[in-house]
């Protein structure tokens, strides 16, 4: 009998030998993010003279990489099964405090800089420990403190300085060589480009890696697609999700340092709404709503649909208006792609 | 491979389990030795799943003993139990139906090398190899484990179980949901786990799959053993009769044999199928 099944199995490796690569990589998830990426580009190729330039590829780049890398954390914790709506207010709560703190206590920058990534990743915990505590789904839990933050922003700077937005720290110690790290423009071969596209590059880089050859990568897949067989094999699930959670915060405090120091004062009401575009990013890029699929590099390849399309209406000179529309669109292609993964993928007896 | 004469790897004895007043479990005994599968069978709410919480260690038990290779224990948790070789495979909590196969394989036991990195091809090759060595007939250790059937899935996970040191296999409703071809997949299987000198653990509403591959028959009803056997003791007929559905089965043979057309299957009811039927839909 086993002699039988050890035949059938070897047949089996023949079979699987004839598979294509193009199967192959049409069962990757972020397959249809590529393809639409290139549709999309070749569209505004043709339609919009501005756009194959070098300068405007450098304008999409740097919109993708602000957008990206937001996505990278968002698109993991979404693997994780997990959403945060608190993460486009947080970016600006990172950016305020680490602004009103230098400048009210006139201190060098780089202490609000650090202070910042501690506040901020308090917060991260603190999501993550409502949801776990809680076990409210997380969607109510950031909701909620998505509210929070949004009035404690303004609340607070308005307290602080009298206005709507932080005062400049330009002028203050540590400014310009902050300002290197989180907001340079480089000079790559006599164009542009912005320190956040290499930033958003190694991110990508690193989530890709943890999420395909790490432990950490395994149960990050495990506790979004079935946490209950996670838990049964010892997987940790709560700390995974808690780790996630401080990703997700780990990036805001990075994209608010880069907002404060490309613009020196940050606009207290900034960055609502935001927490749609990144997810909007993750799942143009393949992950699922429902967690336990997705990739990193699919959320970088949803960022830069999401960079070319809102650049790109400008480069053809149409009323911008149309952008939502456009990235609506894609929304949807992209989700019913990936339900057509999702069912190949279903239990199947 | 059987130690004859050493202590059977996990023994109960007279024991019961209370949920509050409920009395779940009243004066069981249970054992399995290594080369050996137990099959515990019983219709639902028999207390056959309260029976392999206690040797799981999701519950304790209230009175009698629980030895383990002849040393008495009282398990608190899972992580208890696995640390003594006792693992348990329950059908809805198996697998991550996206993830790859060997990542499912190696989920929570990850190998790994330097820098915290995964020894990818080491768990690809280990969770091929196993696989094919228990009779799995595998495309792709990369494809997603919910594109296996229900039955190899059931298969994986128990493979995983034995890979990562079981010496007891406890198995709740392998068979439950699946169809006469795969139930016989997982069946083989459990055979296999035995003839590595596993003791088994076998929790079955269905005689038909239970007696082809177990060595010793518990039977429960309503929290009391009602019949404690091992094979040589009791044929496939007196199994299916003492089953709660025991008794109805034969009723429906007597109404079939009254119909010209019901004869033929009632001759197959009373004979039992020769290889591994489902009971007959009602
Ligand atoms: N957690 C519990 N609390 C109270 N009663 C329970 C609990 N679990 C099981 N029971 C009862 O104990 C009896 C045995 O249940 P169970 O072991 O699940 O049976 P089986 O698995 O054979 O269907 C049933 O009457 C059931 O209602
Ligand atoms: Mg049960």
């Amino acid at each position: 009998m086993s002699q039988a099944v050890l035949k059938s199995a070897a047949a089996a490796d023949e079979r699987l030998a004839r598979r294509s690569p193009l199967r192959r990589l049409a069962g990757r998830p972020e397959f249809g993010a590529l393809l639409g990426a290139a549709v999309l580009f070749a569209f505004f190729s043709v339609v919009a003279d501005a756009f194959l330039r070098a300068s405007s590829f450098s304008t999409v780049l740097y919109a993708a990489s602000t957008f990206g890398i937001m996505a990278v954390s968002v698109a993991l914790l979404m693997i994780g099964g997990e959403f945060d709506l608190s993460a486009g207010v947080m970016v600006t709560t990172g950016a305020l405090v680490a602004a009103l703190v230098s400048y009210q206590l006139t201190l060098n920058v780089w202490v609000g800089v650090v202070i910042s990534l501690v506040v901020t990743l308090g917060l991260g915990l603190l999501n993550g420990l409502l949801y776990v505590r809680t076990g409210l789904p997380s969607f109510i839990v950031t909701l909620g403190t998505f509210l929070m933050l949004a009035g404690a922003n303004l609340g607070v700077t308005k307290l602080v300085t009298g206005n709507v937005a932080s005062d400049s720290i330009r002028d203050m110690d540590g400014f310009d060589a902050a300002r290197a790290v989180f907001a340079a423009d480089l000079d790559v071969g006599g164009v542009r480009v912005n320190v956040t596209v290499l930033w958003w590059l190694l991110f990508v880089a690193v989530a890709t890696w943890i999420l395909l050859r790490t432990r950490t990568g395994n149960w990050i897949f495990a506790c979004g697609g079935a946490p209950g067989s996670a838990r049964a094999v010892g997987v940790p699930v709560a700390r995974v999700k808690v780790g996630l959670f401080m990703g997700v915060a780990f990036t805001a405090w990075f994209s608010g340092m880069h907002l404060l120091f490309a613009y020196s004062s940050v606009q207290s009401g900034e960055g609502v709404g935001n927490e749609f575009y990144y997810i909007i990013c993750a799942v143009i890029g393949g992950c699922l709503l429902t967690g336990g699929y997705g990739s990193a590099i699919g959320a970088a390849i949803g960022a830069f649909i999401f960079g070319m399309t809102s650049k790109g209406i400008v480069y053809a000179e149409w009323n911008p208006d149309w952008f939502k529309f456009f990235l609506g669109a894609m929304l949807l292609l992209a989700t019913v792609v990936n339900l057509v993964v999702r069912r190949r993928a279903e239990p199947s007896r | 491979m059987t130690g004859s004469g050493s202590a059977p790897l996990v023994r109960l004895t007279g024991v019961g389990k209370n949920y509050g007043n409920v009395i779940a479990l009243r004066e069981v005994d249970l054992q399995v030795s290594a080369g050996e599968v137990t099959c515990v069978l019983g219709d639902n709410g028999a207390g056959k799943s309260t029976l392999i919480k206690i040797v799981a260690g999701l519950h304790r038990h209230d009175t009698g003993t629980y030895e383990v290779e002849g040393r008495r224990v009282s398990l608190a948790s899972p992580r208890e139990a696995l640390d003594l070789g006792i693992a348990t495979v329950y059908q809805d909590l198996a697998v991550v139906p996206l993830m790859p196969v060997w990542r499912n394989f190696f989920l929570g036991s990850e190998k790994r090398r330097g820098l915290g990195r995964l020894d990818v091809p080491y768990m690809r090759r280990t969770t091929r190899s196993e696989l094919l060595g228990m009779g799995i007939d595998l495309r792709d250790v990369d494809q997603p484990i919910g594109t296996l059937s229900g039955g190899e899935r059931q298969c994986v996970a128990i493979a995983r179980a034995v890979h990562f040191g079981a010496k007891v296999l406890v198995l709740d409703e392998p068979t439950a949901a699946l169809g006469v071809k795969q139930a016989g997949v997982v069946l083989r299987y459990i055979v296999q786990a035995r003839e590595r000198g596993l003791g088994v653990i076998l929790i079955t509403h269905n005689p038909h799959h239970a007696y082809p591959v177990g060595d010793r028959f518990l039977i429960l009803n309503r929290g009391r053993v009602i019949g404690h056997h091992t094979k040589d003791e009791i044929t496939r007929e007196e199994l299916t009769a003492l089953m709660a559905g025991g008794a109805e089965l034969e009723q429906l043979a007597h109404e079939l044999e009254h119909t010209a057309s019901g004869a033929a299957a009632a001759r197959e009811l009373a004979k039992g199928a020769e290889d591994l039927r489902p009971p007959p839909a009602p």
